[in-house]
């Protein structure tokens, strides 16, 4: 049995799925930081208990997160998506106000958390000290708040801690929700890397001490592939492309992680063929009014279409991880039902 | 509407701020490139720590220091270039040691703070420092006068926002210098403050750990004879940004959360008494009455010049898709520009070709440069 083979099998592929996920292209099993131990296999993403989200600005992170969310919670599993910039992106494509540092069930099994490093801060504290009016009289001390800011990355530190814990079965938090998967929307590439290396980081600079050992405690989690999931969002453009190559080298040498999933967001459907394409574009230049606009249109779109695909081939070229591509979404504003949709093409 | 050739005209600096995603960097290389066309000595930074403003001028790596783009790249291109244009990426890190090396009163402070771990990691970008630094340089490159312009891609808002409040964060953060007597763990200070402070300080230390806050209190120590020296720097910072040679552009999309971004940061920048020269907002879908047509007699038109029913209808659909995201567009500027209170915004259209060279970015100079109906016109002869 070739080695593509054994891969394809632990993660319960058949030949034709493992092809359409972009299992077939091989070399990626050759790297040495994806640690394959054959014996157990990776789960599938959804199957892990945390998943992080990400990609450079601008690419449908939430929007993919939300769908993958919707995806996990469809097959029964109880699912939180985390958004960590405060923007509250996701409850917004719900409908619903402000969640906040709550979870708020948003769908069936599917809740949703923004957390704020303040309030992760201040419950990891209290998880520390076991006694609530010494948390209180710490956080109302001018030094300690000034301790807390200046400590570089604390903040980023506790944020992760807190989606630990959220993905903890025996939760830390006083009756707190069972989740089956806690899903990331994580921070813009450039910034996700270093968000992502943040407990290594701090393992390393506070070398004893409860932090410490907590940063390490979570540095192996978000390293452990059976646990931990990574899938980045790419567009298919070039630049998008070239960050998605260089994010899935960095995780990999700098955080030790490998990406599970690459999801090629957007791709427009080719609509017209080559021969239909050069018809449309004859007519297109002696027209006017409105066949002009509909012929400039096609062509567009044709254009855009097949550079998107040799794009798709770009991607596929320089990567390791499969590479799924989604559709672009001709509509106005992508809420919830573009999410499900999305969702449906995630399997 | 004016021009970005008319907003920029006598402005010594312009910062391009704005979302992530909404091809920022792009518009800043292609801003510095018209400029520097048109005959002034541009220098385009980039504080995103991805690398596609050197992709999208053609370089292969941009450093630390301002290198020049090759006039030839430009010749090449068919594109006129009068002045000069020099780019460079910043390090941070290598910025932060450079700065911390000019305040240093001598060698050994210097060294102390180089090798001290908290400050390794602060000036790593473990968070905020690439901002930190993006205004230091800034500032270091105005000062020195080489340029008549300097144009600067920031990171996205969230972060964008952090970086106006950057110099502040850094005094604050150096003046710190009051507290590393309580740090210190046999500080007389402490016990004098008062048990509160000492039992946050105990608590903090058993959080923490012992090592770091003595990294802590040791980078104060030596980063004490420099405070002064990086709050009159600060100061004549915010002074530079809010000058009036300053100007601030807001980079955004057509899509609600770009948009609402860019209302947001514009708020923040009147709030903060900062220059606000205008919004640029790129790959904008022109809505067919713009291009000279209304859509109901599409069908029978397109039947009787293609033939072919399946393939009209086709063609149909796309348009009506089509329409719809420019529907939606031109409703999101609409929105935009009744909550900035300006006709000024500056439409880039969505081009058939991703821009990530110099050709594409002689392509988008066309619009920004345009002053209002030339982009018309030049939208209807596209589409």
């Amino acid at each position: 049995m070739r080695l593509v083979d054994c891969d394809r099998l632990a993660l319960g592929l058949t030949a034709e799925e493992s092809h359409c996920a972009g299992y077939s292209h091989g070399g990626w099993f050759l790297l040495p930081a994806r640690k394959i131990a054959r014996n157990c296999p990776i789960p599938e993403l959804l199957d892990k208990r945390l998943v992080f989200v990400t990609g450079k600005g601008g690419v449908g992170k939430t929007t993919v997160a939300v769908a993958l969310g919707l995806r996990a919670a469809a097959a029964g599993k109880r699912t939180i998506v985390c958004e960590v910039s405060s923007q509250e992106n996701a409850s917004r494509m719900f409908d619903h106000a402000q969640v906040g540092f709550h979870e708020v069930e948003m769908a069936e099994n599917l809740w949703s958390i923004s957390i704020d490093p303040d309030e992760s801060m201040r419950e990891y504290v209290l998880l520390q000290l076991k006694v609530r009016a010494m948390r209180d009289m710490l956080f109302r001390s001018r030094i300690f708040n000034y301790l807390a800011a200046a400590t570089p990355g604390l903040k980023e530190l506790v944020t992760i801690g807190k989606i630990w814990e959220l993905a903890q079965l025996d939760r830390k938090v006083k009756q707190g929700r069972k989740y089956d998967l806690v899903i990331v929307d994580a921070p813009a590439t450039g910034h996700g890397i270093g968000f992502l290396q943040t407990p290594r980081t701090f393992a390393a600079i506070a070398r004893v001490g409860p932090i410490h050992s907590q940063a390490e405690r979570l540095n192996s989690y978000i390293t452990d592939q059976k646990l931990t999931g990574t899938a980045i969002v790419a567009l298919p453009e070039e630049m998008p492309v070239n960050e998605t190559a260089a994010l899935e080298h960095d995780l990999r040498t700098e955080v030790g992680v490998a990406v599970d999933q690459i999801y090629l967001n957007g791709l427009y459907p080719e609509r017209f063929s080559k021969k239909e394409a050069e018809r449309i574009a004859e007519i297109a230049g002696g027209e006017e009014g409105p066949v002009r606009a509909a012929t400039r249109a096609a062509l567009s779109e044709h254009n855009r279409a097949r550079s998107q695909r040799a794009q798709l081939a770009r991607l596929r070229r320089r990567v390791d991880a499969p590479v799924k591509t989604l559709p672009f979404l001709f509509e106005p504003d992508l809420g919830a039902e573009a999410a499900r949709r999305l969702s449906k093409r995630l399997g | 509407m004016p021009s970005v050739g008319e907003i920029l005209d006598g402005k010594g600096i312009c910062i391009c701020a704005g979302s992530g995603g909404v091809g920022k960097t792009t518009t800043s290389a292609a801003i510095a490139t018209g400029m520097a066309a048109r005959g002034l000595k541009v220098c385009v930074l980039t504080i995103d720590p991805a690398k596609r403003l050197a992709d999208s001028l053609g370089l292969r790596e941009l450093g630390n220091t301002a290198s020049r783009v090759d006039p030839k790249l430009f010749e090449a291109q068919g594109v006129e270039m009068k002045g000069e244009l020099w780019a460079m990426m910043l390090d941070a890190k290598a910025t932060f040691d450079e700065l911390v090396a000019r305040q240093a009163p001598d060698e050994e402070s210097r060294d102390r703070v180089l090798n001290n771990r908290i400050y390794q990691q602060i000036s790593n970008a473990l968070a905020g420092s690439q901002e930190y630094m993006a205004m230091e340089k800034l500032f270091e490159l105005h000062s020195e006068g080489d340029f008549d312009l300097l144009v600067l891609d920031t990171p996205p808002t969230r972060n964008a926002l952090d970086f106006l409040d950057a110099p502040r964060r850094l005094t604050q953060f150096i003046e710190g210098r009051s507290l590393r007597v309580f740090m210190r763990p046999t500080g007389i200070a402490a016990r004098v403050a008062g048990r509160g402070a000492s039992v946050a300080l105990s608590v903090f230390k058993r959080i923490v750990g012992f090592d770091l806050l003595a990294d802590l209190a040791e980078f104060f120590n030596a980063f004490s004879g420099m405070v002064d020296g990086f709050q009159a720097r600060a100061k004549r910072v915010n002074k530079l940004l809010a000058d009036p040679s300053t100007c601030f552009l807001v980079v955004c999309g057509p899509q609600g959360e770009p948009v609402d971004e860019a209302v947001y940061f514009h708020r923040k920048l009147v709030e903060a008494k900062l220059p606000f020269g205008g919004v640029i907002v790129n790959k904008v879908h022109y809505a067919a009455e713009d291009l000279g047509g209304n859509s109901s007699a599409l069908p029978a038109a397109l039947v009787e010049k293609l033939g072919d029913e399946d393939l009209c209808k086709r063609v149909a659909d796309n348009f009506a898709d089509y329409q719809a995201l420019a529907e939606r567009d031109a409703r999101n500027i609409k929105r935009l520009e009744a909550e900035l209170r300006t006709k000024g915004v500056i439409r880039i259209p969505y081009l058939d070709e991703d821009v990530h060279d110099l050709a594409g970015l002689a392509e988008i100079d066309r619009y920004l440069f345009a002053t209002g109906k030339e982009r018309v016109a030049l939208a209807a002869g596209r589409a």
